[in-house]
């Protein structure tokens, strides 16, 4: 049997590195191919702007099982589950509560999703946190996989929890934020529905970065993830610091969650689906990396975009999520620390 | 006094008996509730119409027709408790053996391949049929063989990852491989698995005229008047078989090489135990049951389709695995019962029992996978050693409870400031 442990060894850096050039090679290549393939090359921005909105709220996702993972090496399964309640709820609060439709004054709609943000966020922030204490907490002098098991757990108990109070059928919300274009070059269509998620998401993240890089609790969070004992002589409070990270993440999915139902309409189990996506993304960038997770994210969205709209030898839609799963599986196989390379969350 | 020496003559007999009995071997003795308790499943089929109905919270006992779907889900809780429970590698995506298994007898028993005609000690068939038809029975078999080497195919790459990679790497698999099946009706013009439809009909196993005639065998099983009997029983089969060679293999030179990995992989390493190749090993015996248990469903069901195989289902049998007790067999087995039952029959059962008789008013089966949820957290929790804990997983878990949340040698020998997946083969 000489030969299963031979073909089992690790490849070495060198043939990892060729292949890799080799794939980027033919995916460059596709690329221009299809551009030259496409009657109206405008397409091809539209489809590159269309992955870039996609990317950004995956981005919002991503960075919540970076955030998680940096600080407990736990992959919150549940996180998925939480985006999809957050979205859920924010759908009844905008459709229900605010009573806001494409007829509505452009006051009410800004103060409205304003209002619903905070809701979300809250919100999530409230759920995630709340999983933590009451599964993760008292698993932490647990085996790691004990606790991944219990994640998966969770991730049924909240997907659940939605069917219970959502039912099976999609939620929707009215198309609040028109398609009328930002701007429109030669057939370069960018509306303000897609500019709108950019324009939350930029400030959202550079907003992050800073909390976790130059605030009090930033720092015991990058402590905690270093080392929590050490974390904990220095008299840091590691089970708040690890409450508010789930908070955090919470926080984040909620602002995604209302994000994508600009774009999409979700149920129950959208958010399954979606939190692999995002998981993947998290893994391409480095798991535990904020500045990877948000480059992963956007890579991500650009695969899925391109493959669902280029004309010439793409795959389509029926094969997005394989294709991001054998990207999963080829990182993990052959670069476990992702595009950019780092062990240590929060780039500390 | 006639009655004074029959009652004699009854008293030696009982206590030559009962020297007869205590003369067997203790092994033998040993056998004895589990000879008891086969012999009472190998009779299910004819006391089951005899049993109660009506019977508070569950109504009913599951009919013979669903025990044949519950036995193949305690066939591969038992092939996944070889991976999860012996090795202590997290698969979160057995179901993609499960596909395999199913396709493959699909492949090999059916007419889904028209271009071709093959027959092969096929049962109730006309010759002229189109497609592949192999016998049934050496189908179960190529399915196994095809799916452990899926397992290898799989495992190969993988399964030098640390654990919570290797569950999101085989996640990614049991994502994979159905979405395969089901977008695979059109691989550059070639309509390999019949896309969302499914392969059907697949063939049904039997013993064909010959053996009818000499032996009084059924001709085929879905032909016979008693289908769901002759089903039952061979499932019943398979799964003993499964459950012998999962005993065997756990006192076997390799399942001590599996325990020693999961319990310490550096240790098991050191003392020369070939890491990867009985890490793969593992895989390919899980994918084995899981490929002959899902190339029997496909018979059974004649039909192999896609909405089969989700990401629950390799949660599910996770789930029988954990409320069992991870590695312990008889627990996976008495756990895999109770949690297909619940699966098939008993949350209706147990939800129309509940809304008749209390003012509850929920629609208990649609909340089947967070109740499954909810088992595998509460069970994590509270009894992570599961219903019948295994006695040396019991001191393995105690004992790691001990250490601290630092020390993580239970299921990994490095710690979590060393890169992932830095170990040589």
């Amino acid at each position: 049997m000489n030969w299963l442990a031979f073909i089992g060894k690790r490849r070495g850096p060198h043939l990892t590195s060729v292949l890799a050039i080799v794939f980027l090679f033919l995916l460059a290549a596709w690329l221009v191919k299809n551009f030259f393939v496409l009657h109206d090359k405008a397409d091809f921005f539209n489809v590159f702007l269309i992955g870039l909105t996609t990317g950004s709220v995956y981005a919002l996702i991503a960075l919540g099982y970076t955030l998680v993972y940096g600080i407990l090496q736990l992959i919150n399964f549940a996180h998925g589950d939480v985006f999809a309640l957050s979205g859920l709820f924010a759908s009844t609060c905008i459709v229900s509560f605010f009573n806001l439709d494409e007829t509505s004054t452009t006051l009410a709609i800004v103060g409205g999703l304003f209002v619903t943000f905070l809701i979300a966020m809250v919100f999530g922030a409230l759920v995630n946190s709340t999983i933590e204490f009451v599964a993760y907490r008292r698993l932490r002098a647990a085996p790691r996989l004990a606790v991944l098991i219990t994640a998966v757990g969770m991730s049924f108990i909240v997907q659940n929890i939605s069917l219970a109070i959502y039912d099976v059928n999609f939620r929707s919300i009215p198309p609040l934020i028109s398609g009328a274009s930002v701007f429109d070059f030669r057939g370069v269509h960018y509306g303000w529905d897609a500019f709108f998620v950019v324009l939350v998401t930029a400030p959202v993240l550079v907003l992050m970065t800073w909390l976790v890089k130059s605030t009090r609790q930033g720092k015991a969070m990058r402590a905690t993830s270093q080392d929590p004992e050490a974390a904990a002589i220095m008299g840091i409070d590691v089970n708040r610091t690890i409450s508010f990270t789930f908070a955090l993440a919470g926080g984040l999915a909620g602002i995604g969650a209302v994000l994508f139902l600009v774009e999409f309409n979700m149920r129950y189990d959208s958010g399954f689906q979606l939190g692999l996506i995002a998981f993947t993304a998290a893994v391409l960038g480095g798991i535990g990396n904020l500045t990877g997770a948000v480059l992963g994210a956007v890579l991500i969205g650009l695969i899925q975009a391109f493959n669902e709209g280029l004309p010439w030898y793409a795959p389509g839609p029926d094969w997005t999520r394989s294709i991001v799963f054998a990207i999963l599986i080829a990182i993990l196989v052959f670069r476990p620390e992702g595009l950019l390379g780092e062990r240590t969350p929060e780039g500390a | 006094m006639s009655s004074i020496a029959r009652y004699r003559d009854e008293l030696l007999r009982a206590t030559q008996l009962d020297r007869l009995w205590r003369r067997l071997p203790a092994q033998v003795r040993g056998l004895a509730p589990v000879l008891l308790l086969v012999s009472l499943a190998v009779a299910y089929p004819w006391y089951v119409t005899s049993l109660p109905t009506n019977v508070p919270l569950i109504n009913t006992f599951p009919s013979v027709h669903s025990s044949v779907t519950i036995l193949v889900f305690v066939t591969m809780a038992v092939g996944l408790n070889v991976v999860v429970g012996y090795a202590g590698l997290l698969d979160l995506g057995y179901v993609a053996f499960y596909a395999i298994g199913a396709y493959t007898a699909g492949w090999f028993a059916s007419g889904q391949f028209e271009q071709v005609t093959f027959h092969f000690g096929s049962i109730g068939l006309s010759s002229d049929a189109t497609g592949i038809h192999i016998s049934v029975w050496l189908v179960f078999l190529i399915a196994a063989v095809i799916t452990a080497i899926g397992g290898i195919l799989i495992g190969l790459p993988t399964l030098r990852l640390r654990g919570d990679y290797l569950a999101i790497v085989t996640l990614g698999f049991g994502e994979i491989i159905p979405q395969a099946v089901r977008n695979g009706d059109d691989i550059g013009g070639f309509d390999l698995t019949h896309g969302t439809f499914g392969i059907s009909p697949i063939d049904t196993p039997g013993f064909g005229q010959h053996l009818h005639e000499s032996l009084g065998l059924p001709v085929t099983y879905q032909q016979s008047f008693t289908a769901a009997r002759l089903f039952f029983w061979t499932a019943l089969a398979v799964l003993l078989i499964t459950v012998f060679c999962s005993l065997r293999l756990r006192d076997s030179r390799l399942g001590r090489a599996w325990i020693a990995i999961r319990e310490d992989e550096t240790a098991a390493g050191a003392m020369g135990v070939p890491l990867m190749r009985t890490k793969t090993w593992a895989y390919a015996i899980g994918a084995f049951f899981g490929g002959i248990a899902g190339a029997y469903i496909a018979s059974f069901n004649q039909g192999a389709f896609p909405s089969q195989f989700d990401f629950n289902i390799s949660v599910f049998l996770l789930c029988m695995v954990i409320l069992g007790g991870m590695g312990s067999l008889w627990g996976v087995v008495v756990a895999g019962i109770i949690l297909s039952w619940l699966n098939v029959e008993g949350l209706a059962n147990i939800g129309a029992w509940l809304n008749n008789n209390t003012p509850l008013n929920i629609e208990v089966p649609k909340y089947s996978f967070g109740i499954y949820g909810l088992i595998i957290v509460l069970m994590m929790l509270f009894r992570p050693t599961g219903l019948i804990p295994e006695r040396r997983r019991k001191r393995e878990i105690e004992e790691g409870a001990g250490r601290g949340p630092i020390d993580q040698a239970l299921y990994e020998s490095r710690r979590a400031d060393e890169p992932p997946g830095g170990a040589k083969g």
